[in-house]
């Protein structure tokens, strides 16, 4: 090939890229800006205040499904969490041949399954017993959904550290688990985090297992074992509505749920940032 | 940045100056022995000699090992061939001199057969090219050592002149012979002696510049030309 | 305190594969022993075998006697043996999450020490006695990753130092170095001895001349001679090291 059909065949792969990485992003920058022109107005301090006014009234907030998704979010990362990055240490440190490539395998099929199906096993196991609605039930859907996410994450990002961190922790002298959670874990801080931050952005915007385990509040909830507002519950119930103030609502809502999300990965990567981050 | 291997080469240098004060002490009491008449110090030189030979095998060895172990370059590894061969020439001066307290020795008992002027002298000067070779040698000063060079000849013309003065000795009374040969023999080791110091010299020189300043063809030459002129 | 090793029959696989074989060997207290040899003829894993970092890969396994000052190694607990038996590695690992301080103290610290003034003393002096001290007191608070490349491996060795060891191991500390670098490390290897028994893996022979008292020649997996280093080096006993010393090997 002439060098000048090698710059030719560089330069059309490069706008290729170009045109591919637009064609991406364009969708997300549309959603956003859509969103952004419909629901802008509709935000202002009462949304945040108010609680949504009765039907046909206008005006009101949706101050109980904010916090609803906060307390529900609090929840799901206090089981899913902990389980999750165990789980990933475990996956990542153990030594055993068998036991490890079992629970891999349950962790992506469980990845794989339809949120809906997982909120009718937390309605089995915790609505039906307990017979209401709850906090916990939504929290404990939450956290399914994420486990697996964090889960492999975690361990992918510890299995990047390498091998000679470990010796060198070994060869001072220390236990294998203190090398993990003193050593290791520090190092893969950056990308475990990133690991919990997609599984949050994932399942805060999960509406179907909310539908029979938090079921929804038109008010304050009255604790965590009682039915909980939601961000996505709440815009699904306006959205279907007939009244335009609703889907105002709606639309101020979902801006809302974006932003939240954004706000917490922002200030989880603040909090998390180490002095001397490994590279990711 | 300091390192362990310069405390072996100061060594190596310490050991050899050690060596080089002997031979001087060896040279100085082998022609007391001949001009003070002085069987003590024959006894002195010889048991100097045991010591010359264990410095030098010593000498030696600490040089092959740093060698062999510490793989050398530049001025290193000049300095530590250097060594050897200086070591080897302070061994030949201790033998010269052993050669002089032995024929000193064997004129103890004898009468004299002129006062002795040149040889003391020719001593004096092999001592002060030993001690200036050795000095050249700590301070790395190759001026001084081309001033021993050439101080050479100073002592190849006394060798001559202690010829000339002795023949005519010996022309006139053969009963001199002996006795006045001895004395040739002792000039002549005198400026072996010199000749060694001016080796010393010369390795000197390679240690400090990387010249190597050897004429041995010019020194034959020059050798040869005063020869033929007796 | 120094302290002295016996090796007798050390047998080491990998899987099925026989690494090492029939190895017997004593390691002279306070003294700096260094292990030559070719490309995988079993070196790295012997000196594995003294602290038993080589049981950690999987797969792998020892049989044999290692006593340390009379203390059969293989009967302890692995973890109590590798503050006995300190290691410094071929590329340096300084912990990248970690400040110099950190890193220096990180072996007593995340052991439980906790009292600042001991874990400030115990950095000092083990950063003075790996010849960095001067060039990093004033930044103690850097990243330990930050240092070049020489500086990194001496900060690896304040580390192993600080644990206080009576065996330091160095599996081809210098091999990732540059020169210069290489020689402070040579230096600081002499100056440590004597309070250190140090075992050291290289494959550059003239280190081993230029830093060892004793030297141990492998090949395929088996001690073939070991001896004063001068010797070895000047007139070696068997004809395949002499092949091995003179390049005239392979």
């Amino acid at each position: 090939m002439t060098t000048r059909g090698r710059h030719v065949k560089s330069a059309a792969i490069g706008g290729l890229t170009a045109v591919a990485a637009l064609v991406v992003v364009t969708p997300l920058l549309l959603v956003f800006g859509f969103l952004l022109y419909q629901g802008a107005a509709a935000v202002n301090l009462d949304f945040f205040t108010h609680l949504p006014k009765p039907v046909g009234e206008v005006g009101g907030g949706m101050a109980n499904a904010i916090v609803g998704s906060l307390i529900l979010l609090a929840l799901a990362a206090a089981l899913g969490l902990p389980l999750g990055i165990l789980g990933g240490m475990y996956l990542a440190e153990s030594q055993d041949r068998r036991l490890p490539l079992i629970l891999r395998f349950l962790a992506d099929v469980l990845n794989g399954v339809p949120s809906i199906v997982i909120g009718i096993f937390a309605y089995t196991v915790l609505v039906l017993p307990m017979r209401r609605f709850s906090a916990l039930a939504g929290g404990f859907a939450l956290a399914v959904i994420m486990v697996p996410i964090v889960l492999r994450t975690t361990e992918e990002m510890l299995r990047l550290v390498p091998r000679t961190l470990r010796e060198a922790g070994l060869g001072l002298g220390l236990s294998r688990w203190k090398v993990a959670v003193r050593v290791v874990l520090p190092t893969a801080r950056a990308g475990i985090v990133t690991g919990v931050m997609v599984s949050i952005a994932r399942v805060a915007g999960e509406t179907a297992p909310l539908l029979f385990t938090a079921f929804g509040n038109r008010f304050w909830h009255g604790g965590l074992d009682q039915p909980i507002a939601a961000l996505p519950l709440q815009i699904f119930a306006y959205a279907i509505a007939p009244y335009d103030d609703w889907h105002r609502q709606a639309w101020a809502g979902a801006l809302v749920l974006i932003g939240l999300v954004f706000v917490v990965s922002l200030a989880a990567r603040v909090a998390t940032r180490g002095r001397y981050s490994a590279a990711r | 940045m300091e390192r362990h291997f310069e405390a072996d080469l100061q060594t190596v240098r310490e050991r050899l100056l050690a060596m080089g004060g002997v031979a001087e002490s060896m040279i100085r009491q082998s022609v007391q022995a001949l001009v003070g008449r002085d069987e003590s110090q024959v006894q002195a030189v010889l048991a100097h000699e045991e010591q010359m030979d264990l410095l030098c095998i010593e000498i030696d060895d600490r040089c092959f090992t740093l060698l062999a172990l510490q793989a050398p370059l530049a001025s290193d590894l000049r300095f530590l061939v250097g060594g050897i061969k200086i070591n080897s020439d302070l061994e030949r001066i201790a033998d010269q001199a052993v050669s002089i307290a032995l024929r000193a020795q064997g004129l103890i008992t004898q009468p004299e057969v002129k006062p002795l002027i040149d040889i003391p002298r020719m001593a004096t000067l092999a001592q002060d090219m030993v001690r200036q070779s050795l000095d050249a040698f700590v301070r790395r000063d190759a001026e001084l050592a081309r001033r021993v060079i050439e101080a050479d000849d100073e002592v190849d013309s006394l060798r001559d002149q202690v010829f000339r003065e002795l023949l005519v000795y010996m022309m006139a009374d053969t009963a001199t012979i002996p006795r006045a040969l001895a004395l040739i023999l002792i000039s002549r080791h005198l400026e072996r002696i010199a000749d060694h110091a001016t080796n010393i010299a010369e390795d000197v020189i390679y240690i400090v510049r990387g010249e190597d300043v050897r004429e041995r063809g010019d020194k034959e030459l020059r050798k040869g030309l005063r020869i033929a002129a007796h | 305190m120094a302290d002295g090793i016996l090796v007798k029959q050390l047998n080491a696989w990998f899987g099925v594969t026989h690494v090492l074989k029939d190895v017997d060997l004593s390691v002279t207290p306070g003294g700096l022993t260094a292990i030559i040899g070719p490309s995988g003829c079993g070196k790295s894993t012997f000196v594995r075998c003294l602290n038993r970092m080589h049981e950690v890969i999987p797969g792998a396994r020892a049989t044999g006697t290692v006593l340390l000052e009379g203390d059969d190694l293989y009967a302890q607990d692995p973890v109590v043996i590798r503050r006995r038996v300190g290691m410094v590695f071929q590329k340096a690992n300084p912990f990248p999450t970690m400040s110099v301080f950190d890193n220096a103290v990180a072996g007593i610290r995340l052991a439980g020490v906790r009292n600042r003034a001991r874990l400030r003393e115990a950095a000092e002096r083990a950063l003075r006695q790996a010849a960095l001290w001067d060039e990093v007191k004033d930044q103690l608070g850097r990243s330990g990753a930050s240092l070049s490349g020489g500086q990194q491996q001496r900060l690896c060795i304040a580390r192993a130092l600080a644990v206080e060891p009576s065996v330091l191991l160095m599996d081809e500390p210098c091999s990732a170095l540059d020169p210069i670098a290489t020689a402070k490390i040579e230096e600081l290897m002499l100056d440590l001895r004597r309070h250190l028994t140090i075992v050291i893996v290289t494959h550059n022979m003239q280190q081993a001349a230029r830093v060892s008292e004793w030297t141990a020649f492998f090949l395929m997996g088996e001690l073939i001679e070991m001896g004063v280093t001068k010797e070895l080096f000047t007139t070696p006993r068997d004809s395949r090291t002499e092949a091995y010393i003179t390049g005239r090997f392979g």
